[in-house]
């Protein structure tokens, strides 16, 4: 007799993929995942690397969060923005940071942005896209400051200045027009929120705050909510119920003590003399 | 990913003349006036096309219609609308009683109900008997009277909102009181207010700005207080008893 597993395997489970597969042919719709249907850019400067995202992440043309955090720790000198589906850049981010802690420990080194980047790009690219992740990955390591973006498919691409995620061609305009080499970091800033306001007010899967992150040889400064162009408006009216103005069909109270023993510990009363 | 049974399938292409340009409109009637109102942003897909196109129209002095949807049909049927408006004052010397401009509004979507305008309309202004009222269609001319409405994009956000604070649906009135029939005109214009903004700030589509027309009827005493409230501009058009009055806000821009 065949004795049942307990044994789970790793990784991702795909036992309901046939099931799926064929509901969605009979016209089931299959449930939409949260997108951060965003803006992420990335520039190069004198002495490191400026990461930018905005912070709206939306489940169809509804706002999901209105200040979500897109730029993600991979180690202390790399970062990485994440656009697409939510829950796969949140995860692979994780899990790649979690096997670049594994590698500097067992290298004893601290490892490079191009490990993380292959790390990332060989993992999108077995899972054919299915993993939704657009990812632009930036940091500074013992050959300079590094930038990356990878696409979903697993592609590659290594520039000085990048931008990715629905706002990513009103961000690059930002930077086609302002971008110069050997900017100094403060120059750099601007530009990087300049881009990603340019998103969050064009495009409308992005919105909400900029997000940025200044990565030097030295040190990494993230700067969470560095702008806030869309703080919510006073409202007209307070809008606060009268207590009952919900109606009820049935009213039960029920004790919460249903049985009290009161056992004297100790002999003497208490002197209250 | 298209695998091997979708591509033995013969595949159709057909031209889509359609298109969905988002934004929401509303409308309330109060008990001698109404105000009917839109955001003002018209976008496709992600972009944004303009930040003000009008999506809300003065008929006549007691009329105002707001379309929502495909923009190039909207624009085009106030068009002919407001056509037909004007032969009936060339016939008649006189504007197109409200109901009567419901009912046109009807028979004018029907008639194209096999090639829609792709629009949801919805009617407010000043009956004959000088009540407030509130004509909501949809796009191949079904409608009804009601007291509020909204459209568009964010419906599904603004009407629940709507059934609470106008209709007081879900709310049980305090011992030996009831719920008002009729809101006066602030209390009206704060809630289409919070409406915008709070739909604004949920929906990716609406946003940009606030156009909302406020149409008093004949000896309304709201009127002074109207004409003192600054950034609210007089649209009336003749000498008519109704006066229609046009307030504009800004609203969140990203």
């Amino acid at each position: 007799m065949a004795t049942s597993s307990v044994y789970t395997p790793a990784g991702f489970n795909f036992s309901n993929q046939i099931r799926n597969t064929f509901l969605q042919e009979r016209g089931v719709p299959l449930p939409k995942a949260t997108s951060t249907g965003t803006t992420i850019v990335g520039c190069l400067f004198k002495d490191g690397v400026v990461l930018g995202a905005d912070t709206r992440a939306t489940e169809g043309d509804i706002v999901a969060d209105k200040n979500c955090e897109k730029i993600h720790y991979i180690t202390d000198s790399i970062r990485c923005c994440g656009a697409g589906t939510a829950a796969d850049t949140e995860f692979t981010t994780a899990l790649i940071s979690s096997n670049m802690e594994l590698h500097g420990l067992s290298t004893g080194r601290k490892p490079q942005v191009v490990t993380a980047m292959t790390m990332l790009k060989q993992m999108l690219f077995r899972y054919q896209g299915h993993v939704g992740a657009a990812l632009v990955l930036g940091g500074v390591d013992a050959t300079g400051p590094q930038l990356f973006t990878i696409h979903p498919h697993g592609s590659t691409d290594k520039l000085p200045y990048v931008t990715m995620g629905s706002g990513s061609l009103a961000a690059m305009a930002v930077f086609e027009s302002g971008w110069q080499p050997n900017m100094t970091r403060d120059d750099a800033l601007n530009l990087v929120k300049a881009a990603v306001a340019a998103g969050i007010f064009n495009d409308l899967g992005s919105g909400s705050n900029i997000d940025a992150c200044i990565i030097t040889a030295t040190h990494t400064e993230m700067l969470r909510n560095v702008e806030t162009p869309n703080e919510r408006v006073q409202k007209e009216r307070r809008y606060v119920f009268r207590r009952g103005t919900t109606a009820w069909k049935t009213e039960s109270v029920r004790k919460l003590i249903v049985n009290e023993e009161t056992t004297i510990i100790g002999g003497d009363a208490m002197d209250t003399s | 990913m298209p695998d091997m049974n979708s591509l033995a399938h013969p595949q159709q292409h057909q031209f889509n003349p359609y298109t969905e340009n988002g934004g929401t409109i509303l409308a309330i009637a109060g008990e001698d006036f109404t105000v009917i109102a839109g955001d003002t942003r018209q976008s496709e897909g992600y972009s944004i096309q303009t930040r003000y196109a009008p999506k809300v129209f003065r008929l006549t002095d007691k009329a105002v219609l707001a379309v929502n949807g495909f923009a190039a049909d909207g624009n085009m049927f106030v068009k002919k609308v407001r056509q037909r408006l004007e032969w009936y004052r060339h016939a008649h010397a006189k504007d197109m009683p409200l109901r009567a401009i419901a009912r046109l509004i009807q028979t004018m979507l029907y008639a194209r109900r096999f090639f829609p305008f792709y629009v949801y309309n919805i009617l407010g202004g000043i009956e004959e008997d000088g009540s407030g009222a509130v004509y909501s269609f949809d796009p191949v001319g079904s409608y009804e009277r009601e007291a509020c409405r909204a459209a568009g994009a964010a419906q599904s956000l603004v009407q629940p909102f709507l059934d609470n604070q106008i209709y007081f649906k879900n709310q049980t009135p305090a011992q030996d009181t009831s719920h008002p029939v009729h809101l006066p005109l602030h209390s009206v214009l704060a809630l289409v207010i919070d409406s915008f903004t709070g739909a604004t700030e949920r929906h990716i589509e609406v946003g940009d700005g606030l156009e909302m027309y406020v149409v008093l009827a004949r000896g309304n005493p709201a009127l002074q207080s109207l004409q003192d409230l600054p950034g609210a501009e007089e649209v009336t058009g003749t000498q008519a008893e109704e006066r229609v009055f046009v307030i504009r806000r800004d609203l969140k821009k990203d």
